[in-house]
């Protein structure tokens, strides 16, 4: 244990810890904008300014670790004025487009203008003729925005893509894309930048003009629930489905189903595949592949492990082809007239429903997909008070999720959702304890050893893209891979900001509707039981609305 | 004697500008634990008006080969590197010393960039701590030396060493080149010594083509300092926008852009400066930042030259 003394008030610390962080732990403020706790410092802001007696100069708090003893001073005359000649710089080279920003309320940049009283317009814009740049049908990067920390270029690079790299061009060192990469869309970069240059390519305008006219469908995550409040200042990791549920309806929705719903009937399918795989022993390990961003990785970084990926589709194209098969010839609807569009956590599944092999019966399972932020944004432009809106339910009969589908939204979850389901389907035995906890939490590998019957399974979870290259896939029969930290509750389209304190809370709260529900194993779902008696009962209808096939691409 | 004696002996001071003791960087990176050591000779030499390592490496290649050597049994390194700038050449044979070409910009010959260079990153400059004698290439203990520092330890090894500097003197002066002289001379001593002391009215840049402190005439009963360079310039004749405008590009283009008071504010310098139109509130506050909040010493080092220009030559 480390003493010292910040602003004369004594507090304790461990080693290792930055100045920064032992600040921000005992609620005194220092401004730090390109500092981010998922990645290196970068000190590239200088803002983080303060002292410590005995020294000369300054120190950037981000980059700085305690030392016992200390005494640390983090405001002063002159380290105001430092502040605000940086303050505008920084504002020299980023166009402010607030209106329309991710971070809006909530940026930081904005505030430290006003707490610093500076004028952001002390220089003229250098960035004015910088342009923007579409990657796929997902992310924009308006890099006229941009403040150059290089937070997302670490990101990226951290994901295993390095599709954002530097470069230099007229003068500057500046943030491009390697036209000898792809982008994978899973929307760190976006998560990761302070001055909001990255956002999700938009279908906020396409949904409008589809719930004036047509039967809109919406249907959401799991991990929609956990997050979506924070868009509304509601405290990290409220559990708000039924805000959610009517504030759909509100926007003009036919109906709201919940995804985890079919996440269940993933998990009976990908449980059926993995037991196929170990009695004949093909393609394993297994993969799972409702990340579209891990599938894309696969396809282009990765294509000699395609065939090891499960042909199971993702939970949202499962929903969106029951939709626009059984639900709409039982409810006596054109397919042609629904429009389904997914609330999700991710800016992946953009590009996703977008794969032509996914059609059923000639029709794109799902038609739009709007991020969490879209969907705050949307309900904010509805003026709809989230916040204080009556609950409403979930319309049958994808309405009663069970645990074991809500945990998807977490790391780990695909995987203990399918242990559960394979266990009692391979032994035929109920499950004694049905938490797998070797697979939660947030370290970027996690391993388990699971035993059924008399079969000893290894599995991994890799949590966060670039952690593939970290293990040894032939150990394993099965693997779980989320493309973002923590998994989709980090997923690129969920609200900023985000860091690790943020995602234990939102996987908390999907552990707690786990533990509190009633129905806790995918093949015990009593709609998923009847779905399968009803429609999922022959081959053709089973894999048309639930597998797929992918393809190794050139990159 | 052991050479870390007759280092110590000889007070030798690392001639690349920072002037640290040589012998405490070597105990320093001697005692270091660590898998590996290297060594690295730094000859970037970057800034305008400064060729005094092209000129060691052009005439006394042996001497620096044989420092580096030294440097390498010292210290027990696996390898050495010299890190070269990308217009100098090397032709003849170094046995096992590895040349690694600079071809980055001026911030390149900033140490941790070196590093970074050679292992094949992104050349920005690392956070200090870790010093490189501790935590340097590839994460090992790594001793970095300049070309000079090199050729000195290999002349007091042989004996040879008289306390002598090179000395790059240029502008406008009628002998310009490279001398070695006493390493204490004055400013004034030099240029009378190689008959370079102007008859002219006339000002110098001293210790660095773009970084060196503005120095009057009746200011020069001084040593030299800095890279060891004296630049004349006739007061007259010479254009003092036009003298600042090459500093300000040079600075804007050759910094890393990492830390918004060197990116931004060098940019906004050399704007102001282009544009013949200087706010000088504008320039104050970002030579301040420069000063108290820029990452690196590249950008700490930016004001000199432009507030002792500014103060004494109006
Ligand atoms: S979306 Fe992911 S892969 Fe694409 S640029 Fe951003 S971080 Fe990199
Ligand atoms: S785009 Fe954002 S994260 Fe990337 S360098 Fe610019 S400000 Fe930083
Ligand atoms: S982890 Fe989730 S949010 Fe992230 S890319 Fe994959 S599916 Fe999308
Ligand atoms: S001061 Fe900052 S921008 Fe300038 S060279 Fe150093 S790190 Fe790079
Ligand atoms: S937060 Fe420390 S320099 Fe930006």
């Amino acid at each position: 244990m480390i003493k010292l003394k910040i602003n004369n008030i004594e507090v304790s610390a461990k080693k290792g810890e930055s100045i920064l962080d032992v600040a921000i732990r005992n609620g005194i403020k220092i401004p730090a904008v390109c500092r981010h706790s998922d990645l290196e410092p970068q000190s590239s802001c200088r803002l983080c300014l303060v002292s410590i007696k005995g020294r000369d100069g300054f120190f950037t708090s981000c980059s700085t670790n305690v030392e016992n003893g200390m005494e640390i001073i983090t405001d002063s005359p002159e380290i105001k004025k430092l502040r605000k000649i940086n303050l505008e710089l920084l504002f020299s080279q980023h166009i402010e487009q607030c209106s329309q920003c991710n971070w809006k309320y909530k940026c930081k940049l904005l505030s430290l203008a006003k707490d610093y009283n500076i004028k952001i317009t002390k220089f003229n814009d250098r960035k004015k003729s910088f342009k923007e740049k579409k990657f796929g049908p997902s992310i924009v990067f308006d890099s006229s925005k941009c403040i150059d920390c290089k937070n997302c270029v670490q990101m990226c690079e951290k994901q295993g893509i390095g599709y954002l790299t530097v470069k230099e061009k007229d003068g500057f060192f500046q943030v491009v894309t390697d036209s000898s990469k792809e982008c994978v869309y899973c929307g760190q970069c976006i998560t990761h930048c302070p001055s909001g240059a990255f956002e999700e390519i938009s279908s906020i305008e396409k949904v409008e003009k589809a719930l004036e006219k047509k039967y809109v469908i919406f249907q959401f995550a799991p991990a929609i629930r956990s997050s979506i409040g924070e868009e509304f200042n509601m405290p990290y990791g409220s559990i708000s489905t039924g805000k959610l549920v009517s504030s759909i309806k509100k926007l003009g929705a036919k109906k709201v189903f919940d995804v985890s719903v079919s996440a269940d009937v993933t998990t009976i399918e990908e449980g059926n595949e993995l037991i196929e795989r170990l009695n004949n022993g093909k393609n394993l390990p297994m993969f799972t592949s409702c990340c579209p961003s891990w599938v894309r990785y696969v396809e282009i970084y990765k294509p000699e492990i395609v065939k090891n990926l499960t042909s199971v589709r993702s939970p949202h194209i499962i929903l969106g082809g029951l939709i626009k098969t059984y639900f709409s010839e039982k409810e006596k609807i054109n397919p042609k007239n629904i429009i389904v569009v997914s609330v999700m956590p991710c800016t992946s599944k953009k590009y996703e429903i977008l794969r032509d092999e996914l059609k059923v019966d000639g029709l794109r399972p799902v038609d739009y997909v709007l991020t969490t932020r879209e969907l705050g944004k949307l309900i904010k432009k509805n003026n709809i008070d989230f916040k204080n809106i009556e609950e409403d339910a979930l319309d049958s009969p994808w309405n009663k999720p069970t645990g074991a589908g809500v945990i998807y939204g977490n790391t780990g979850g695909v995987m203990e959702s399918a242990l559960r389901t394979v266990y009692e389907k391979l032994t035929g035995k109920k499950l004694k304890n049905i938490n797998f906890k070797e697979v939660r939490g947030l370290e970027g590998v996690k391993e388990a050893k699971v035993k059924i019957g008399n079969k000893n399974i290894n599995v991994a979870v890799v949590n966060g893209l670039g952690n593939i290259n970290k293990i040894d896939l032939k150990k394993y029969e099965y693997i779980e891979v989320m493309a973002c930290p923590g998994g989709c509750i980090g997923g690129g389209g969920q609200p900023i900001p985000i860091n690790n304190e943020i995602r234990k809370k939102r996987a908390q709260s999907l552990y707690k509707i786990d533990s509190g529900d009633s129905v806790r194993m995918a093949h015990d779902s009593l709609t998923v039981k009847m779905i399968y008696k009803e429609f999922l009962n022959n081959k053709k209808n089973i894999h048309k609305t639930c597998h797929t096939t992918y393809f190794p691409k050139n990159k | 004697m052991d050479i870390i004696k007759k280092i110590k002996e000889a007070g030798l001071k690392g001639r690349g500008g920072g002037s640290f003791s040589t012998a405490l960087k070597w105990e320093l990176a001697k005692k270091a634990q660590g898998k590996e050591k290297y060594v690295i000779c730094n000859a970037a030499e970057g800034e305008p008006n400064v060729f005094k390592d092209k000129y060691i490496l052009d005439n006394y290649l042996e001497d620096v080969i044989n420092g580096i050597k030294i440097a390498k049994n010292f210290i027990s390194a696996k390898s050495a590197y010299i890190y070269l700038n990308k217009n100098y050449t090397i032709s003849e044979d170094i046995g096992d010393i590895i040349i690694f070409k600079k071809d980055s910009g001026y911030i390149g010959g900033e140490e941790t960039s070196i590093c970074e260079a050679i292992e094949g990153k992104r050349v920005e400059p690392r956070r200090k701590p870790p010093f490189l004698t501790e935590s340097g290439l590839f994460g090992c203990p790594t001793l970095l030396n300049n070309v000079e520092t090199f050729y000195c330890v290999s002349k007091i090894a042989k004996g040879e060493y008289n306390h002598s500097r090179f000395f790059s003197i240029n502008g406008d002066v009628l002998n310009q080149g490279v001398y070695e002289l006493r390493e204490d001379i004055t400013i004034f001593q030099a240029l009378k010594e190689t008959k370079n002391y102007p008859e002219f009215d006339f000002f110098a840049q001293v210790g660095g083509g773009a970084s060196g402190e503005i120095m009057l005439p009746q200011e020069l009963n001084r040593p030299v300092f800095g890279a060891g360079s004296i630049t004349i310039y006739n007061r007259e004749k010479t254009d003092k926008y036009e003298l600042m405008e090459k500093w300000a590009e040079f600075f804007h283009t050759g910094n890393c852009d990492k830390c918004v008071p060197c990116r931004e504010g060098a940019f906004r310098i050399y704007e102001m400066i282009k544009e013949r139109n200087i706010d000088y509130d504008k320039l104050d506050s970002i030579f301040f930042s420069l000063k108290k909040s820029s990452f690196c010493s590249l950008g700490k080092s930016i004001p000199l030259p432009f507030e002792s220009l500014i103060k004494k030559i109006r």
